[in-house]
């Protein structure tokens, strides 16, 4: 390769090693992380031409950034898309420069190391071989089915063929991510190896060049034409029970794609429900990426602050305190949990072991974890905590004293925030010293699967402390949203009404599953009625009151409270709950215009938060809805779904 | 004199007595659990320790050099070295005399020095046989060879394990069992059974009190395993160990007609203890509060036979060098490996026949008061994990004289292979 040659690369960089081997090194010009945007895959074409005409004896294609391999397609170029043609050739074009790298005479291999998502996967399967660097930044998946597009560059083609269908179509299905050993047990990859090794693994490979492995029987039947049908039927119905086709063309399409189509998307007639065009017309697929760009926006709410924290010591072992606790030290952080005993803190390290357990496969960093999550009856760490969390019962005198207690032993410059969701911020510090120190981090339960934390910024909280709060939740891997102190913040706010107005339907002698029914066909994730147990009925009660200006409750709420019944934590709600599921009969016929009575309230609430200036923008308080409770993310949120319809939320 | 060593404080886990199976907890998690909620409370970070020393009489083969194991767990750093002593019995009274050592050299100026041992999980092994056995069917290399091999594997073999803990209880020099040197003492001495029963009701008795009054509450640290339970207290102490139950224990070590039982012995048991140490520069620098100082140690050396001896050995020449009686000593703290090694320490000391032919004194130094001694309970109650002991007893020793306002005191122990040590302390502002 001349020089002058290699200068007209922006984004690639190559060299052939000694042993005839080609190195190709993915550099994406001007930005942090690998993705593959027009100007990145039109070089990969002149490269395979290139090479076509000296080929080399094998070709490694590698990342050249430290943060991952390849993060996927450039999704700022959907966004630029002005026609269903721009997308066909968008999608064409990788299509063909992915078949043309299948196709090399020479073997080739992908060097994956970090994440390896979507089009990166689907350069990384047009290679002969993979390997994946055993570390736990490691991840390959095809998440587009979550933007509600397809794996248009043949992943679909691909995957089943070299895993089997159940595994690829879980994947392709779900947009789930595996680790690097993971990835080896399915035959995603062909090596799961350590650093130190990759380049000779990658050497070894190439130079001895290994037959491909041949899928066992059972699952090479799952690759028949015949049986195809037969397998995308079932996972058809496994779809349906969480995403349904109207609400979610893209898992439908991906099924579509892979039976009739062999992978090809291009493949599909304009009129074919799965075909690119019928995808795009579909706000859906918008609609998500609208999604997936507010998940960035708040996960740069905490880019400027620093996070030198280290450490963070929670007061209250209870449900949230101590899932929050052991979040913190699952993210490699120490953490002190303080409570009145040690009673009170052995089940919360329980729990906490759990987590690791099923979250950290490997025994030596659950063990680290475990390590790390340090029980503190005597609130030792307060002293040397960066951030110190209190998630006490809901009571201002409680609260209070404890937090002038704290406020002694802290260190100058630690974060004192509190996790309330009804006491107002600025009771809560009337009686600090300083009470502008004071801010909230709102976490929702479940803290191991509820992303969003709100920072709740009082009326007299300093403004220097959002940042530092959103960069802290950006530590544990959590989206910040700053929000401000006014009674139920953002979420609770919209949620209360919705789950209120549920439940009066339910006193008015609509069966609970035909109430839930009808959110979940307008889209929502999960039912009001379920969510309300799975929230704890009494902290409904509580926020509903709050919030409610005084109506009465639901009957049939207060009746399940003084019954015992708090829902799924007592084993008997509005439902009954065996092995955390709730025991639901079929839903009746719903009622016209049930799901806008439930959904109404929570929209003209969104509206009311907008107006009050809870958050910055309407943006915000889709991300809140979408993030903090699961509003139907397939409508890019409450007032984006609003302004669609072209009308206000009445 | 030498500058002083200062005793900032010091925790330990609840000791958990072994029962027949392995415990929740390895040497290691014993040792991360009470390292760091001591760590916790200092005002400086775990990085600015200079070194961390523990002793261990039996670490598992996946703990090798339990104390940097330990340091790197608990968060003190790439940079803070760890190592780990063994004296036996008194290994972690071993770790603070190191300690002890480094700072008076100038060498280090804080230190977290302790010791753990987790006895419920000493290994069994295979017998020599059976070693051989599967270095030989390891060298077999055709399908002959091993379906040879295979026929000499005898099941008997495979079926004794040897059991390492009864390996690690005999002295290898004279052959004898640790009981069996107490029973020696019993012998010497004429400790009756009686005797030894009603001593060991009293330790129970003790560590009962104590419990109840809380003065355990400061230096014991609960531990959580991974299921959520909550381990807070000593387990191996009983309500029921009258001097009347515990006359129907059968001798264990000589069977038959001895008079050592499980019951007057301490307990085989898991724990971990540790203190921090620092030199005056560094309380200076940290402005750390301090339970004491370490005045002074002594080790010495006498017949494994009798190694129950060993406090005497060791303490005598600590109160000579000091100019003290016994009398003057407020609180002792002596390992009670048996109640018959205890006793026969306090009659040895108290034998003019002893102390003139054994110690090479004028005469005997005199009797200990009871009341002084061990006052809140010891290892027959508490049990002994090995490595832990020599620590805790100086831990605890620290405490009551805090407590109790005393203003020195002498914690000893005997060590199985015939030695003895002993650590002269004083209470801080005394």
């Amino acid at each position: 390769m001349s020089a002058a040659a290699a200068g007209e690369l922006r984004h690639w960089r190559f060299a052939r090693d000694g042993d005839g081997l080609e190195w190709l090194t993915l550099d994406r010009a001007g930005v942090s992380t690998n993705t593959l945007s027009a100007e990145v895959m039109e070089e990969l074409r002149a490269v395979l031409a290139r090479l076509a005409a000296d080929p080399p004896r094998g070709l490694v294609i590698r990342s050249g950034k430290a943060n991952g391999f390849i993060a996927g397609a450039d999704i700022d170029e959907f966004g630029e898309l002005k026609s269903v043609d721009d997308a066909i050739a968008l999608v064409r074009r990788g299509w063909d420069i992915f078949e043309d790298l299948a196709a090399a005479p020479y073997p080739t291999l992908a060097l994956v190391r970090g994440f390896c998502l979507g089009g990166g996967m689907e350069l990384a399967l047009a290679c002969r071989y993979r390997i994946a660097v055993d570390e736990p930044s490691t991840r390959l998946g095809l998440p587009e089915v979550m933007l509600g597009i397809v794996p248009g560059w043949g992943g679909i083609k691909r995957l089943p063929r070299l895993v089997g269908a159940p595994a690829a179509l879980d994947l392709l299905l779900t947009g789930r991510t595996v680790d690097a050993r993971r990835a080896r047990k399915l035959g995603i990859v062909d090596e799961c190896v350590p650093p130190r090794i990759m380049e000779n693994t990658a050497r070894g490979l190439l130079l001895q060049q290994p037959p491909p492995r041949r899928l066992p029987l059972p699952l090479s039947l799952t690759l028949n034409p015949l049986l195809r049908p037969v397998i995308a039927a079932s996972a058809r119905k496994q779809v349906a029970a969480r995403a349904r086709r109207e609400h979610y063309p893209a898992p439908y399409a991906i099924l579509d794609i892979w039976v009739k189509h062999d992978g090809d998307p291009l493949a599909a007639a304009p009129s074919d429900p799965a075909s690119i065009a019928h995808l795009l017309q579909s706000p859906t697929a918008r609609n998500l990426i609208r999604v997936f760009k507010l998940q960035e926006r708040l996960k740069a709410f905490g880019k400027d602050g620093e996070s030198a924290i280290r450490h963070v010591h929670v007061v209250g072992a209870g449900t949230m305190g101590g899932d929050i606790a052991a979040w913190c030290a699952l993210r490699g952080l120490t953490v002190t949990l303080q409570d009145q005993s040690a009673e009170r803190l052995a089940p919360a390290i329980g729990r906490a072991a759990k987590l690791f357990a099923e979250r950290l496969r490997d025994p030596l960093r659950a063990r680290d974890a475990f390590d790390r999550l340090v029980p503190d009856v005597a609130g030792d760490g307060v002293a040397r905590a960066d951030v110190i969390i209190e998630a006490i019962f809901e009571n201002l005198e409680a609260k209070q004293k404890l937090f002038v207690a704290l406020e002694a032993r802290a260190k100058p410059t630690a974060l004192l925030a509190t996790n309330t969701s009804s006491i107002p911020l600025e009771e809560i510090g009337a009686t600090l010293p300083d009470p502008t120190r004071l801010i909230g981090l709102h976490f929702f339960n479940p803290v191991a699967k509820m992303m969003l934390v709100e920072i709740v910024v009082g009326r007299r909280t300093r403004g220097d402390l959002v940042p530092l709060a959103a960069a802290f939740a950006r530590k544990i891997d959590k989206l910040p949203l700053p929000v401000k102190s006014a009674p139920g913040f953002l979420v609770n706010r919209i949620l209360a009404p919705y789950l209120m107005e549920a439940m009066r339907c339910v006193d008015q002698g609509i069966s609970p599953e035909t109430v839930d029914e009808a959110a979940l066909a307008f889209g929502m994730p999960v039912g009001p009625i379920e969510l309300a147990d799975s929230v704890g009925l009494d902290i409904c009660l509580a926020v509903g009151t709050m919030l409610g200006g005084g109506a009465e409750p639901p009957k049939r709420l207060t009746e399940r409270i003084a019954a015992g019944a708090l829902g799924r934590k007592t084993g008997r709600g509005f439902y009954e709950w065996t092995g955390g599921k709730a025991v639901k009969r079929p839903p009746g016929v719903v009622p016209p215009g049930l799901a806008g009575r439930l959904i109404d309230p929570m929209l003209a609430e969104a509206e009311a938060a907008l107006a009050q200036g809870i958050v910055a923008d309407a943006d915000l308080v889709d991300a809140g809805a979408i993030f903090g409770t699961g509003f139907a993310p397939f409508t890019g949120g409450p007032l984006h779904y609003v302004a669609a319809r072209g009308g206000s939320g009445a | 004199m030498s500058a002083p060593v200062y005793v900032v404080d010091g925790t330990r886990t609840p000791f958990l007595k072994a029962r027949n199976r392995p415990g929740p907890f390895a040497a290691s998690d014993l040792a991360v659990q009470a390292g760091r909620a001591l760590l916790s409370r200092m005002p400086f970070a775990p990085e600015q320790l200079d070194e961390v020393i523990l002793g261990c009489a039996s670490p598992s083969p996946d703990e090798v050099n339990i104390g940097r194991v330990v340091a790197l767990r608990i968060g003190c750093g790439l940079k803070v070295p760890g190592w780990t002593v063994m004296r036996n019995c008194a290994s972690g009274m071993q770790a603070l005399d190191s300690a002890l050592t480094n700072i008076r050299a100038g060498r280090s100026s804080l230190v977290l020095a302790g010791g753990v041992d987790a006895l419920s999980r000493a290994p069994l092994l295979y017998s020599e046989k059976m070693v051989l056995w599967f270095a030989a069917f390891s060298a077999a290399r055709t399908f002959g060879q091993k379906a040879g091999a295979l026929l000499k594997l005898s099941p008997a073999a495979m079926l004794t394990p040897v059991i390492g803990i009864m390996k690690g209880l005999t002295d290898p020099v004279v052959g004898l069992m640790m009981g069996q040197t107490a029973e020696n003492l019993a012998f010497r001495f004429g400790i009756t059974r009686r005797e030894m029963d009603a001593f060991a009701a009293e330790s129970h008795r003790r560590v009962l009190a104590a419990q109840k009054a809380g003065h355990f509450d400061r230096e014991i640290v609960p531990l959580y395993d991974k299921g959520g339970k909550l381990y807070p207290a000593d387990d191996g102490v009983r309500e029921d160990s009258t001097p009347e139950n515990l006359a129907k224990l059968k001798p264990f070590f000589d069977r038959k007609y001895g008079n050592v039982t499980a019951g007057n012995s301490s307990q085989i048991t898991d724990g971990a203890a540790w203190m921090v140490l620092a030199s005056e520069a560094a309380v200076a620098r940290h402005k750390l509060p301090v339970l004491g100082t370490i005045v002074d140690s002594e080790w010495a050396g006498l017949d494994p036979a009798e190694m129950g001896l060993g406090p005497v050995h060791a303490a005598t020449p600590l109160l000579q060098r000091h100019a003290l009686a016994l009398g003057d000593v407020d609180a002792w703290e002596i390992n009670e490996a048996f109640a018959a090694q205890v006793i026969a320490c306090l009659q040895a000391w108290d034998s003019d026949d002893y102390c003139r032919s054994a110690l090479g004194l004028p005469g005997a130094l005199g009797r200990i008061d009871p009341a002084r001694l061990n006052v809140d309970g010891g290892a027959i109650a508490l049990g002994h994990p090995v490595g832990a002991s020599g620590a805790r007893i100086v831990l605890h020793l620290l405490n009551v004289l805090q407590r109790t306002k005393g203003r020195r005191g002498i914690a000893a122990i005997c060590i199985g292979g015939g030695q003895g040590g002993a650590m002269l302390v004083e209470r801080a502002n005394a």
